[in-house]
């Protein structure tokens, strides 16, 4: 009985959920209108100004290793410690079984 | 993998596949690809090699400690070179910003820190791969 009661409540409160997410959905622009608000001036300034600004002919670099550096540092580091985690748990459980 | 004829045919294509990931490391800045790219080939070559000849001679290629190192001071690298930004007094990471030669743009040497970054990415990325396929394989066994 408990836990049909429970149920019923992470049902409403999943249906809530959803709800809101399809109205949401609902108001977004159509995709790939050229009026939407995803196009605005950043990208033009990448285009025009890239060059000039990196002195790098490859703008995806450009973006990539200057205007988006902290992402790139973040994401060598998120590299860093997605290898620690998986040598640290394959090491642990191969010590496990030795140890056995 | 006992194979003569895969060994030979490795032996004579795996050494340019490495170069040319190099090459994609160091031209990411000038032609298509870039550092993470050019990581994935040259950590691909050391898999196959390791695929190839046996796991024990990929290890001896590239011992655990050149990995760990590679691994470690790939990622200081990116934030030493931030580090001239904050010595200059602009923000972290800064490039144009810090007054540093831009160089002529298509040249090896253009574009100021981004192809210092660009190397320590690629070399990081292909670490990245090779331990995590060492340590996969270890598990194996």
């Amino acid at each position: 009985m408990k836990l049909r009661v429970r149920n019923l409540i992470i049902l409403v409160f999943v249906s809530v959920t959803i709800y809101g997410m399809l109205l949401m959905i609902a108001e977004l622009p159509p995709y790939g209108m050229p009026d939407n608000p995803v196009h605005n001036e950043v990208s033009v300034r990448y285009i025009n100004e890239a060059l000039e600004e990196t002195g790098v002919l490859n703008m995806v670099t450009s973006i990539v290793l200057d205007y988006r550096a902290y992402d790139t540092m973040f994401e060598t580091i998120v590299l860093f410690t997605a290898v620690l985690a998986v040598v640290i748990t394959v090491r642990a459980s191969n010590g496990k079984e030795k140890g056995k | 993998m006992k194979d003569f004829i895969l060994k030979r045919i490795a032996s004579i294509v795996l050494p340019f596949i490495c170069i040319y990931g190099f090459y994609v490391i160091f031209h990411g800045h000038v032609s298509p690809g870039g550092s993470f790219a050019g990581g994935i080939i040259v950590g691909l070559s050391f898999i196959a090699f390791s695929t190839i000849y046996g796991i024990e001679k990929g290890r001896k290629k590239l011992p655990e400690k050149v990995l760990v190192y590679a691994e470690s001071y790939g990622t200081l690298w990116y934030g030493i070179l931030g580090l001239v930004g904050i010595v200059k007094g602009v923000p972290f990471l800064a490039n144009k910003l810090a007054g540093i030669d831009m160089g002529a743009p298509g040249a090896l040497n253009s574009g100021g820190l981004i192809s210092l970054i660009g190397i320590g990415v690629g070399i990081r990325v292909a670490s990245t791969m090779v331990t995590l396929f060492f340590t996969m394989m270890e598990e194996e066994k």
